[in-house]
């Protein structure tokens, strides 16, 4: 009986054992060397020093050639190991296991904080990053740096405005469109009385667009300065941010817009055929649209851009989503090559000129936004609508930078849940967004954040 | 599982030991010292890959990281913290949930197919068993991507079937919906596995104990119900073990189909999800670490539990 008994526990015991070898052989994905042997590109100057580059920039390729064709002093090895969430939790997992990061890799401006303080990122105002401060905004600028110290060589960046569709807008008779976002609601609510599809969509999955309309609002959801690392202020339900989830909530509830993950096959396919009227994004969508599919066929020559609703129109506030950098990591063997890499790589005037045409970037090199080229450039996707002067460049010049936190990838994934309670009903805006307040602080003070509420 | 080849590899000397009773003979240290040597290349594997990563995930699991202080001896905080955390409680409760409900309906489904496929002899029943099987050589991330395509409202045949109809088609991955979408595709995917166990331990059973039954007059379902079941009970017991321990693990499926779910499936959706995300997004490997190490405790607690609770019948031990 006791022997049975014992022979079952060490049964037991061995299946779990066994099991639990099957699962975590599952379980790790970063197999990404960072050694240069497997790159995406050709490297043109065989005899010269190699920097690795992870990056998801549509036309890296041509960037890459671009690049390496133009230096003789050093060449780029590129990988393309994902976009956004996937690049990020390899760039984590590499910080953590102290190796595998490439020599210079592709951020947003929203993750910079959260390696910086790992130590991850290097310093690169020393080693040239200085001398091209001139060539970017100040806001832009901001968005790279902590003080004095440049942790990234901006590229692109996100000033969001409103895509609309134009057949849509004809059919239910909206002839301007909403300038602000009780035009907005009101002209969703018209949308749905007559018949017609969502006008708009909360994609869950797109937290960074929640927390940009929240700050248009005057929201400031995050203060932190690398100074004092220790020292985080959290302030996720004020009332801005209660109003601006609650706006959200309501057009859900009403059932007038959209409540469909942004980027799936599902939401693309929807897209396409009309399904949505609105679609609230930054100036590098079109490009990502045209390469998922959207802007032929059926929906070619529809597409046109207005500036971002505004909640007042005496004081409009501009916003950004996404757009990135280029950061040279701790782990580089060579950080002057490194940074020449960070510096040099999407700074051409060609490719440049190839990303802002398909309009994958949105520039912010100044030597860029002031070309007469630029600005009167007629967009195709908007069916030769002037978008740049219209509406992309004064929404960055109005664009004044973000204060990022730490903690932006457990920040997004807890907004993303209460996004998808309020999609399924189950909460209003402002329980979400204080559920959203406590969860966050709990983590920081955990994390060791002395947190400010 | 993992010590079945330690137990064959020592059997011959054991059962020698036992022959030569008390008159040892000289040299049996060195065949001893063999021995050992043809258990070597086992006993590496299991020290290298299994030994040594349970002792470092536990050492792991006793520190604390945090992105302001750095690492620090926490003890068993990370254990006190994984069971008062309502996202690890509300995982273990899913896949608690969800064992309950798919075990038995995977045992009914395979036992029913693996009896009728041993009472039918024709070319038929070969043909049911392979396509039956099939779903189980697909590999569980492509079976996962494709019922991720089946349960598409824009592009599955849900949406079309329910368009004659015109009625909307319901998501089977939509918060309400996701147990029941889950169970359908996990279903799907070892039915056929559990259904060759089966299979293979009714094709073991003796035709002389059918066809004394039937001299004494039992049917055709007594046959099946009175005879063939209780005989395979050891099997049945085998696949509920692996189903268990497989459904509390419970990953592969649900983090597939994650992005195509409108985030009805969320990073804290099951213990392993949850630890996972833990570790690789948020760099958590010390509390990562502390959930496994909660979550295999769990699950050793469960499969002894039942195990001593089945052992009378025929367990898979005796």
């Amino acid at each position: 009986m006791k022997k049975k008994a014992l022979l079952a526990a060490v049964a037991a015991a061995a299946l779990v054992a066994a099991l639990a070898a099957c699962s975590s052989s599952g379980g790790g994905g970063t197999s990404t060397s960072s050694k240069a042997t497997n790159c995406t590109n050709k490297i043109v100057v065989k005899s010269a020093p190699v920097v690795t580059v992870w990056a998801w920039y549509p036309n890296m390729a041509k960037v890459v050639d671009n690049f390496n064709n133009g230096h003789k002093d050093v060449q780029v090895c590129w990988t393309n190991v994902g976009q956004g969430g996937d690049e990020y939790n390899k760039v984590q997992t590499a910080i953590s296991a102290g190796k595998g990061l490439p020599d210079v890799v592709m951020l947003e401006a929203d993750h910079l904080t959260a390696y910086e303080i790992q130590g991850a990122l290097v310093d690169i105002s020393k080693y040239g990053a200085d001398s091209v401060k001139s060539n970017f905004s100040a806001g832009a600028w901001k968005d790279v740096s902590q003080g004095s110290s440049v942790y990234a060589a901006p590229v692109d960046g996100g000033p969001m405005a409103l895509i609309y569709r134009t057949d849509v807008f004809k059919k239910y008779g909206i002839t301007t469109p909403p300038t602000t976002w009780a035009e907005y609601a009101a002209d969703a609510a018209k949308v749905k009385a007559a018949g017609g599809p969502a006008f708009g969509d909360l994609g869950a999955n797109v937290p960074a667009v929640q927390m940009a309309l929240q700050i248009q609002k005057g929201a400031t959801p995050f203060q932190y300065d690398l100074s004092d690392p220790k020292k985080l202020t959290i302030k996720l339900n004020d009332q801005a941010s209660k109003d601006v989830l609650d706006y959200w909530a309501g057009l859900v509830k009403a059932k007038e817009i959209g409540t469909q993950d942004q980027f799936t096959t599902d939401y693309i396919s929807g897209v396409v055929n009309g399904k949505y009227a609105t679609y609230v994004s930054a100036a590098w969508a079109p490009g990502y649209l045209t390469g998922a599919g959207v802007g032929k066929g059926a929906s070619s020559g529809v597409w046109a851009v207005a500036p971002l609703p505004q909640w007042d129109t005496a004081n409009p506030v501009s916003v950004n989503w996404g757009g990135s950098a280029f950061a040279v990591t701790s782990q580089a063997t060579n950080k002057a090559n490194a940074a020449k890499v960070a510096l040099g790589l999407y700074a051409d005037p060609a490719s440049l000129a190839d990303g802002w045409k398909n309009q994958i970037i949105f520039p912010l090199n100044q030597g860029v936004l002031t070309s007469q080229e630029f600005i009167d450039n007629k967009s195709e996707f908007f069916s030769g609508q002037t978008a740049n002067k219209d509406v992309y460049i004064p929404a960055e010049n109005a664009y004044k930078g973000f204060t990022y936190s730490p903690i932006t990838v457990y920040y997004y994934a807890q907004l993303q849940a209460e996004t998808a309670k309020i999609n399924a009903g189950k909460i209003t805006g402002s329980q979400a967004a204080d559920e959203l307040q406590a969860n966050i602080v709990k983590y920081a003070q955990g994390q060791g954040f002395t947190v400010t509420q | 599982m993992a010590n079945a080849p330690a137990i064959t590899a020592t059997a011959p000397r054991s059962a020698r030991a036992a022959d030569g009773g008390k008159k040892r003979r000289p040299g049996g240290r060195r065949r001893g010292a063999i021995g050992w040597m043809f258990i070597a290349p086992f006993a590496v594997v299991f020290l290298v890959f299994l030994v040594a990563p349970l002792a470092y995930a536990f050492y792991l699991s006793l520190y604390t990281k945090g992105l302001a202080t750095g690492t620090t001896f926490a003890g068993i905080d990370n254990y006190t913290k994984a069971f008062t955390d309502p996202s690890f409680l509300n995982g273990v409760w899913f896949v608690v949930r969800f064992a309950l409900v798919l075990i038995p309906v995977q045992m009914a489904v395979s036992l029913a197919v693996a009896l009728v496929l041993d009472a039918i002899t024709t070319r038929f029943a070969r043909f049911s068993r392979l396509m039956i099987f099939l779903p189980y050589a697909i590999p569980a991330v492509i079976g996962a991507l494709m019922w991720g395509f089946l349960y598409s409202p824009t592009f599955g045949p849900l949406a079309q079937i329910f368009g004659i109809f015109h009625a909307a088609a319901p998501f089977p991955l939509s918060p309400d919906n996701v147990f029941g979408g889950l169970m359908n595709v996990v279903t799907w995917q070892w039915a056929g596995y559990y259904m060759i166990i089966i299979y293979a331990a009714l094709q073991g059973i003796d035709p002389s104990i059918y066809e004394a039954a039937r001299i004494d007059g039992a049917s055709a379902w007594q046959v099946a119900f009175r005879i063939k079941v209780p005989l395979v009970s050891s099997a049945l017991v085998l696949i509920l073990v692996f189903a268990l321990i497989g459904t509390l693990q419970f990953f592969t499926e649900p983090s597939i189909l994650a992005p195509s779910a409108n985030w009805s499936i969320t990073p804290d959706f099951t213990p392993n999800i949850y630890a996972y995300n833990q570790a690789f997004s948020y760099a958590n490997f010390n509390y990562a670490s502390a959930i496994s190490f909660a979550l295999g405790i769990i699950v050793f607690i469960a499969v002894y539990i039942f195990l001593f609770a089945t052992r009378k019948r025929g367990s898979i031990l005796s």
